[in-house]
């Protein structure tokens, strides 16, 4: 037995120790914060780095105080982690210090509670990846939440990040409130909280209606913070508001982890009790995957303010993520968390380089923008890549991620699903590229003749709602360019590593392993796992890959023209449907919840 | 066993659903979201009730005496931990709202649209 599963609480206690020592020494200068965060975010994903490479032959397994399982019945609280798990872990780390280490030139004024909040943060997005407790996803699902409501409020004297706040706040509290009833809910029928004891409980029971509602009100917990259509409102505003070092956060990985803890409960805790409906709740799923895909693609096409145009755009890629979740099959998984990685970074990059126009020009509205990014070409290239890459062009990481799904969608018989997610992709791909067009090279109509009535009113709402978490500047220091450019790269060359996508097609067949994970935790068994057949990108994944590019091209250029994809009067729905009360968006989420619950109750226990 | 706390439960999540929805005033909000918080207490704690059991501590009684769960009350006080952190937030970011939008209302809240 070695030691490295020592290592697995580490990565999570550094990061809160980090919080305490800056939060209790606040008074000292702000570059010793950002040294001590920098610092202890370095060593957490340095942590998360090592266990990924030891968590290759099976889950590390580390039991708090040493409550380890007897006779294969788990009572004590563990950290297993697998390969998808410390990924993620690691990839917040990496998103982490890229945000630290921007935001030492990026901020005008910044207090200590700042640095602490971005720890406390990583500290709960981390434990969550890592955690094998069904009750401990559900603390660190808190935890990082109430961190991001005070991060997206972090510009408190300003109108947008509180009604943004409290948004984001009542939504996910109520979505955390469904998933602590749910949790009741199994513990009540199995005594136990770990993720592998559940499963095992559930094995020998089939599905019944409060197995049923227990998935729901899990999963759908989880979906809120994914920003699944129609729980997803509560996404643009906090994105919108929240200082760009916070937005990549969010982004980048935040709301990945909601899918990642979709996934993981529905590969653990109900592995079993899904067999044999695993046909219709595919169907169900999938359906909440393409909504929110193709919803978001179009109000992303819509928008004219640059960071609600990422948030949506994010949202739109979530429901691809979503969408190779749902088809709940090894290499559609491997497929969604390869395409995270390659929108975490490339998305990542986009939100800090849309931080570097506020900065250097104070304006946020592509409109007004128009133009004034000439003097920052080396950024102007950073968003046409990643315009690129949210398009999944050929050879981008997105593309390898997307072609898994794609090929996965094709065996399960949904040989239209490719389609309408090539749509997405190029819709959001072409919103991006229209603004970078119209920033960095001053294309594109004047929007003095042309602008609409309603559109006036958005560019009025949006020019005051940002531009708080800073001034604009004469000059852009280099570190501002060169964070997003590293991230973008890193994008770009992710996928092209050799061996990084079959490695992570075997890290997702073993997370869905379910014997063999419950065999890991419970007895300690090594487990013993089929070898895994890599798949080859297929010609059609090329084929839609070079339509959602040449779509994207083709889309961008019809937007500088500032021609609409929608008519009007669906856009205007959709763009009042966006109403920022919050009373609204509970009553939406409620809609969502009944839906979701009529159509999981009859796939899982009908 | 009986269905009566699960269904106050339900009650209580649904009606302080109702409450965040149809509510006109911050803090009233606030309050609403620990209504349908509650809900959460009183489904763990009635999960883990055992009739005649008595609390679990068994300094004074002898170990094979019947007692209610310990582990959903350990999750209820974490539950409470939560709750007041979130409570704080909305209620802190209740004042700021009046100072900044002059209104407590959600509906005069009105920056972020679209």
């Amino acid at each position: 037995m070695t030691t490295v599963q020592h290592l697995a609480p580490l990565a999570v206690v550094i990061p809160l120790l980090a919080a305490c020592v800056i939060a209790g020494l606040s008074f000292l200068p702000r570059r010793l914060h950002e040294v001590v965060a920098i610092g202890a975010a370095i060593a957490s994903t340095t942590l998360c780095a090592i266990l990924l490479a030891h968590a290759n032959d099976g889950p590390i397994v580390y039991w708090l105080g040493h409550w380890e399982p007897h006779h294969g019945v788990a009572l004590g609280i563990s950290l297993t982690v697998d390969q998808l798990g410390a990924g993620i872990a690691t990839l917040t780390g990496v998103l982490v210090i890229a945000s630290l280490v921007y935001s030492t030139r990026y901020y005008d004024e910044i207090d200590g509670p700042y640095f602490a909040l971005v720890m406390t943060f990583m500290a709960g997005m981390v434990a969550f990846s890592l955690t094998g407790d069904l009750f401990d996803m559900f603390v660190f699902f808190e935890l990082m939440s109430v961190a991001a409501f005070a991060l997206t409020a972090v510009m408190i004297e300003e109108r947008g990040p509180i009604q943004g706040a409290i948004n984001f706040a009542v939504t996910n509290s109520v979505a955390g409130f469904g998933l602590l009833v749910g949790i009741a809910l199994l513990y009540g029928r199995t005594g136990a909280l770990n993720l592998a004891q559940i499963g095992l409980s559930l094995d020998h029971h089939p599905a019944d209606a409060l197995v049923a509602v227990a998935l729901l009100l899990v999963v759908a917990a989880f979906l809120t913070k994914a920003a699944a259509v129609p729980f997803h409102f509560w996404l643009a505003d906090a994105h919108a508001v929240a200082p760009a070092p916070v937005s990549i956060l969010f982004s980048g990985v935040m709301v990945e982890l909601g899918v990642f803890g979709a996934a993981r409960v529905l590969s653990t805790a109900f592995a079993q009790p899904i067999e044999p409906s695993l046909h219709d709740l595919r169907m169900v799923l999938v359906g909440v995957g393409v909504v929110t895909a193709v919803v978001a693609a179009f109000s992303c096409f819509q928008q004219r303010h640059l960071k609600r145009l990422l948030a949506f755009s994010t949202i739109s890629h979530m429901g691809i993520v979503i969408c190779g979740v749902a088809l709940l099959a090894d290499r559609a998984l491997a497929g969604a968390a390869s395409y995270a990685l390659g929108h975490g970074l490339a998305k990542g990059a986009l939100f800090l380089g849309t931080g570097t126009l506020l900065h250097r020009c104070g304006a946020i509205d592509e409109f007004q923008l128009r133009g004034q990014g000439r003097d920052l070409p080396l950024l102007g290239l950073v968003f046409v890549v990643g315009a690129l890459v949210l398009a999944s062009a050929p050879l981008a990481t997105t593309f390898f991620g997307k072609s898994l799904v794609e090929d996965a969608a094709l065996s399960a018989d949904y040989a239209w699903l490719p389609a309408v997610l090539a749509l997405c992709s190029a819709l959001t791909g072409a919103a991006v590229l229209r603004a970078s067009a119209r920033i960095f090279l001053g294309w594109g109509d004047d929007p003095q003749e042309t602008r609409t009535e309603s559109e006036e009113r958005s560019q009025e709402a949006s020019s005051r709602e940002e531009g708080a978490d800073v001034k604009p500047h004469t000059a852009t220091p280099a570190l501002l360019v060169a964070v997003p450019a590293v991230l973008m790269l890193a994008a770009v060359l992710a996928g092209l590593v050799p061996e990084l996508v079959p490695s992570i097609e075997r890290a997702a067949a073993h997370f869905r392993d379910h014997a063999s994970y419950a065999g890991a935790v419970l007895s300690g068994r090594a487990p013993h796992f089929p070898p895994v057949a890599g798949a080859h990108v297929s010609a059609t994944a090329w084929i839609y890959a070079a339509a959602s590019t040449a779509g994207a091209l083709l889309l961008a250029s019809f937007g500088l023209r500032d021609r609409q994809v929608l008519p009007v009067t669906v856009a205007d729905v959709l763009r009042a449907a966006h109403s920022g009360h919050v009373g609204d968006y509970i009553a939406w989420w409620t809609f969502g919840m009944a839906l979701l619950g009529g159509f999981v109750l009859w796939a899982v226990a009908g | 066993m009986t269905f009566l706390p699960y269904a106050v439960a339900a009650w209580l999540f649904v009606v302080g659903l109702y409450g965040i929805v149809t509510s006109r005033h911050l803090v009233h909000l606030a309050v609403c979201l620990t209504v349908v918080q509650s809900s959460t207490y009183l489904i763990l704690l009635s999960t883990g009730y055992v009739r005649h059991g008595s609390a679990p501590i068994y300094a004074d009684i002898p170990p094979v005496a019947t007692a209610v769960d310990p582990v959903v009350q350990a999750l209820t006080l974490t539950d409470i931990v939560v709750e007041s952190t979130i409570t704080a937030l909305l209620l802190a970011l209740a004042v700021q709202a009046m100072k900044r939008f002059g209104s407590v209302d959600p509906t005069f809240l009105r920056q972020l649209r679209g």
